[in-house]
């Protein structure tokens, strides 16, 4: 039993620096490793420190809850496939989100007479958690293709919202008002969570990067509001780690798709702008079409190629393939490199892990800003499965609607191949220029069948 | 637990987002996801919220919600930091010997 305050604070200090730590650690992926290690431990001392607190009773509930909580997550981490880690990432923010809430909610119910200050951490642990649960299993949902990918709208949606969350937060001052009744909170949770709904529901599956770190800073902020609730410095300061990198990733995920923030929620994209880039294309110009032989015959004889990789070649489950095609080309003494666009895969840094966990070294793997100059001196560019981050319509095109968002410079390329399952737009729904420039030949076919025979027919080059 | 003055409190929230912003801006775009899965586990911390609220309940309503918090913020806590380790372990310097290849 702990009972010296002073001893506990000391305790939680050390969580604090070890989460500090563990993020420090992320800066480069040869230490990031170790990082989580030291997070991990901090983790233990905070929970042995909470478990020794005076007052603290309940066993068997807490090493029930506690079992019960581990097992699911334990098998749920060790199960999940590469592909699926933006359902993951957002269950667990649903589930924190949740947590946050519910201790809201128990403490409500505790506290006899709650001043205004923790009134209002209590409103916003209640608020924010829940809207991160509700708008987290909302997220998963399209994620695990339970609901559709597609913006699902209704007329006067943003309205609607907007009227709902204002209920929610005139409850919430009613309360802090002194509106002590039971019902004021649950009332505002039930209002929050259809608002978590509603406001995820109209968001496409290409604006699901930024929906999931938003979602990520939701839930770092409601545990930091738990934190007020409590008076424990801990989860003040981790939740607004967690808050503040969320926050982050938002907008570097918004700035790469050059959209502001009130725009991925309330835009609904995909759904105005369909077609208007199409009238631009028919003059003239035609797709070319080409055999795996023929494009085994320029990656063989290339000096420099780089992969450009979008999620449809994760789709396919072709990134093992690619890598052993690399691997083939680079023991031509061929300098493949990969070019990852800041939103390839569906959250911040997927398509990193995916080929990560087809054993491409993180060497290989070269950010926007680092390979975009060496497009110029590149033979061969190979596409595949990425569409609009390759689209030059972002730089030349004002009329376009990705115009203005930074794009991988495919096209500077010597000579650039395109592997497509056919001549569907991509999710922005707009033609992409690329496919008619005279220097681009197109690979029709599934990504993984087509690098399969790409790979045969290197071997017999 | 110490109950600190509120201005105290916002004054370790302030500072404690500016450092956020100055370590996680120094993380590469390569490391994304696996920040992301491990600021999912450091959010798991509110099992410190559900333990005291578990721990202290006297009443059945409280023991209910502490017992689903539990269950949620353990779920939180050790789920994102095994998906964090296992993403982790992936980045690796050169390729390995194609024995331990999974697929």
């Amino acid at each position: 039993m702990i009972s010296d305050p002073d001893v506990v604070g000391l305790l939680y200090l050390v969580t604090i620096a070890c989460f500090v730590i563990a993020l420090k650690f992320l800066s480069s992926p040869k230490h990031a490793r170790k990082g989580n290690w030291i997070g991990g431990a901090g983790m233990l001392v905070a929970i042995g420190t909470t478990l020794l607190l005076e007052g603290i009773g309940n066993w068997a509930l807490i090493a029930v809850g506690g079992l019960i909580g581990g097992v699911v997550g334990l098998v749920g981490a060790r199960n999940v496939r590469m592909t699926a880690m933006p359902q993951m990432v957002a269950i667990f923010n649903g589930v924190g989100g949740g947590a946050a809430a519910l201790v809201a909610l128990a403490e409500w119910h505790n506290e006899a007479g709650p001043t205004w200050d923790s009134t209002t951490s209590i409103v916003l642990s209640a608020l924010i958690g829940s809207i991160s649960f509700a708008g987290s299993i909302i997220a998963f949902a399209k994620l695990q293709e339970l609901l559709s990918g597609r913006p699902i709208v209704f007329p006067g949606q943003n309205v609607v919202n907007i009227l709902v969350l204002l209920a929610a937060a005139g409850l919430g001052i009613a309360a802090i008002a002194g509106a002590h009744e039971q019902w004021v909170l649950w009332a505002l949770v039930a209002l929050a969570l259809l608002f978590g709904v509603m406001f995820v529901l109209p968001i496409g599956g290409a604006d699901m990067p930024v929906v999931i770190s938003l979602l990520n800073a939701f839930t770092g902020i409601a545990a930091s509001a738990t934190g007020f609730v409590l008076d424990s410095t801990v989860l003040i300061v981790s939740g607004m780690l967690v808050g503040a990198a969320g926050t982050l990733l938002t907008l570097l995920m918004a700035k790469a798709m050059n959209r502001s923030i009130a725009n991925v929620l309330f835009g609904a994209f995909g759904q105005v702008q369909t077609g208007v880039g199409t009238a631009r294309t028919d003059d003239g110009r035609t797709v070319r079409a080409t055999t795996a032989e023929d494009v085994a015959v320029q990656l063989s004889f290339a000096r420099k190629v780089i992969v450009v990789p979008g999620y449809g070649m994760a789709v396919a489950q072709a990134q093992h393939d690619v890598r052993q095609l690399a691997d083939i080309l680079e023991g031509r003494g061929v300098d493949v490199r990969y070019a990852i666009h800041p939103v390839a895969g569906r959250m911040p840094g997927h398509m990193n892990v995916l080929l990560a966990e087809a054993n491409v070294p993180y060497t290989q793997l070269s950010e926007m800003d680092e390979i975009n100059p060496e497009f110029a001196q590149t033979d061969v560019a190979l596409v595949i499965g990425a569409n609009d981050v390759t689209n030059p319509a972002a730089r030349s095109d004002p009329g376009s609607p990705i115009y203005g968002m930074p794009i991988l410079d495919v096209d500077k390329a010597a000579s650039i191949i395109v592997l497509k399952r056919s001549m569907n737009p991509g999710f922005a729904g707009i033609d992409n220029e690329l496919y008619l420039d005279p220097k681009t030949t197109m690979l029709f076919g599934d990504a993984k069948e087509s690098i399969l025979k790409l790979i045969s027919a290197v071997k017999s080059t | 637990m110490t109950s600190l003055p509120l201005v105290i409190e916002l004054t370790i929230l302030v500072l404690a987002a500016f450092l956020g912003f100055e370590v996680i801006s120094k993380v590469p775009a390569m490391l994304h996801t696996p920040l992301m899965s491990g600021a999912n586990f450091i959010h798991g911390i509110v099992i410190v919220g559900a333990i005291i609220v578990l721990g202290g309940a006297d009443d059945t309503f409280t023991k209910i919600v502490g017992f689903i918090a539990m269950v949620l913020a353990t779920a939180n806590v050790v789920g994102g930091w095994f998906v964090t380790d296992r993403m982790l372990g992936m980045f690796k310097r050169r390729p390995e010997p194609k024995k331990d290849e999974r697929s």
